[in-house]
């Protein structure tokens, strides 16, 4: 947008490693969304390499394609849930199914398994509105998981949370990240990194510390 | 297309949001019923016009004598014109093109006709045999006039509907007696006009013998012919040469406009005809301009509906639709929203249509529509709110999920 060029990220290296609980921390504006945004194809980069496990995710890749890698390889958990007010929390869930065209009933009963996990099952047929925060992020972490991705991001998860419910919501990222499903968490909260494998710290576009093992 | 899952989802979708939906169909169906309506009326208008020629021949002309207004020939202004039998023989022998030819002659006023103990009054007009086509009188009993009744001026009438209701109560009156200033006449033939209440009272006799009976010798009321199929142009000049020849045949100068008055019934019908073309072009106009705003209506909501929806095309976007399925899912909701209310637009309007079919006024009877065309109105409507709807949805479904689940 516009022809005025901000360098957000500068000259990032990193490699995160299948399987690792990583939180990324940094003072707001210092690019930790930008960068969730480009691991989740949502956004593009100017220069440099993404490689999404062997996949390499650059402009060369069509919308239908990173449409395809987000529904079977990264699942989102945003700051405002953002699930659809309009579907109970069972369809919220199943609906990344729906893109992978599996049936509506296989679907159905795949989203209550997933919402059992996170201790929602008997919530299955709530609406959003009907849901308090805490579980409504956890409608959205079934949703995310509900397709078996590789890698889940998670920006701000825990930032419309009291600490209680923050507690609850990472300890779930804990589990799910022991299952081997690599686990990226942007948060500003020092319990929130705590509760991680490894920290990256972002300033101003860059990283200062490297991989930080908590 | 005929993706169960897909319509389910839908189905699911149209249905949590009765607001946008209704609001939608609304403006759709309200759109087709009026074009529907509008179309009706001016069919009716066209309908009821035409029903007020239907009485009598279109393709007419109907020759009057009047009074000469210029000195002609020796002859002073102000001298009365006569038509007579031999005029008639003139256009009967000139003038092919008159399919149809009556001479008229009227008794003043309406003459009382006597049936047995009951007697009425009634119009009465002497006609030739032609004059059944002229005054496109249909023949419910017995016949009309013929030639040797004209020939051997026979005592018989043809009488309208209502004279034999009101005289013969049911009685059958042919071969009855009716009695008309002393002379007796035997009915032959009952008529019926669809449109004329004033003919239906009317009895018509042989104009030679009227002429006979009421001392006329060979003069003639009237004249009226009918050309049949002539087209307007030649059915114009037909009235210029009849009228140069009747008007050097009885001495009239040319450009003298008051000494023969002729009505031309097909110019008349041309220029109601003209008037209905402008009175349908005026319909087309605003039923096309109404169109356009349920164009511009449906369009808007559209726009405000993917505008409503961004939020949520961000979110699937984010869990894997491609654009392709975003914009599937919306041209599928706004094509069935659209269809099921151009529908109900189309049949709503069409069956107050229908419930109207009664109606008979003087220049309105029986409004309908032409179905197909009722038909691609409804598809250019739907074609246009789903075109609306498309452009933005594709738009939606191309801008960055990120920025489209931030926005509110």
């Amino acid at each position: 947008m516009g022809t005025n060029r901000l360098h957000v990220l500068k000259g990032l290296d990193i490699d995160i490693e299948s399987g690792s609980l990583v939180s990324i921390m940094g003072s707001s504006g210092s690019g930790k969304s930008t960068l969730l945004n480009i691991l989740g194809i949502l956004d593009d980069y100017d220069e440099g390499e993404y490689w999404l496990g062997d996949t390499l995710v650059d402009k060369n890749l069509s919308e239908t394609e990173g449409a395809r890698l987000r529904n079977r390889h990264i699942g989102f958990v945003f700051q405002s849930f953002n699930l659809l007010n309009f579907k109970t929390a069972r369809e919220n869930v199943a609906l990344p199914l729906y893109y992978q065209k599996v049936p509506r009933k296989e679907r159905a009963e795949i989203a209550l398994e997933y919402l059992d996990q996170v201790g929602l099952a008997p919530w299955a047929e709530h609406y959003p509105n009907q849901l308090s925060g805490g579980q409504q992020q956890r409608v959205a972490i079934a949703r995310a998981l509900i397709g078996e991705p590789k890698v889940i991001l998670a920006d701000e998860p825990t930032g419309a949370l009291d600490s209680k419910t923050s507690r609850e919501v990472m300890e779930i990222f804990q589990k799910v990240n022991e299952r081997g499903i690599t686990t990226i968490i942007v948060t500003h909260e020092h319990d929130i990194s705590k509760m991680t494998n490894h920290i990256i710290r972002l300033k101003d576009g860059v990283i200062e510390n490297g991989l930080e093992h908590v | 297309m005929f993706d169960l899952d897909k319509w389910q989802e839908i189905f699911n979708s149209i249905g949590k949001h009765p607001m946008r939906t209704i609001l939608t169909a609304f403006g759709v169906a309200w759109g087709i019923f009026m074009l529907v309506l509008l179309l009706g009326a001016g069919r009716g208008l066209h309908n009821g016009i035409n029903h007020q020629f239907e009485g009598d021949a279109l393709n007419s002309l109907w020759i009057n004598p009047g009074r000469t207004s210029i000195p002609y020939a020796g002859l002073k202004e102000g001298r009365r014109i006569k038509l007579t039998n031999e005029d008639y023989d003139y256009i009967l022998d000139q003038f092919d093109q008159a399919e149809s030819l009556s001479g008229k002659y009227f008794l003043r006023g309406d003459k009382v006709v006597v049936y047995q103990d009951k007697s009425l009054s009634f119009s009465i007009q002497g006609v030739h045999e032609d004059g059944q086509v002229i005054e496109s009188l249909e023949i419910r009993k017995g016949r009309f006039i013929n030639q040797t009744d004209l020939e051997e001026t026979r005592k018989v009438a043809v009488i309208g509907g209502f004279v034999e209701r009101d005289l013969f109560e049911g009685e059958d009156p042919l071969g009855a007696q009716i009695v008309l200033d002393g002379a007796s006449y035997k009915v032959v033939g009952v008529f019926h006009d669809p449109e004329g209440e004033n003919t239906m009272r009317r009895i018509y006799l042989p104009v030679t013998t009227v002429q006979k009976v009421y001392s006329a010798h060979d003069a003639l009321d009237q004249l009226v012919l009918d050309a049949g199929d002539l087209p307007i142009g030649a059915m114009n000049r037909l009235e210029e040469e009849i009228t140069a020849g009747l008007k050097e045949r009885k001495l009239i100068a040319p450009e003298d406009r008051r000494a023969l008055r002729i009505f031309n019934m097909a110019e008349e019908y041309q220029n109601v005809l003209g008037l209905m073309r402008a009175i349908n072009g005026i319909i087309w106009v605003v039923g096309i301009f109404s169109m356009i705003a349920g164009v511009i209506g449906v369009s808007n909501i559209m726009l405000i509906i993917v505008k409503d929806r961004t939020k949520e095309i961000g979110i699937r976007k984010a869990i894997g639709a491609s654009p392709r399925s975003i914009i599937g899912m919306i041209f599928q909701e706004s094509i069935f929203i659209t269809t099921i209310a151009g529908y109900i637009g189309l049949t709503t309007g069409i069956f107050i249509l229908w419930a109207l079919n009664g109606v008979e006024s003087e220049f309105f009877r029986n409004p309908e529509v032409n179905i197909w065309l009722a038909f691609s109105a409804t598809l250019v409507l739907i074609f246009a709110g789903v075109l609306a709807g498309l452009l933005p949805a594709i738009q939606a479904a191309r801008i960055n999920p990120v920025t489209a689940i931030k926005s509110e």
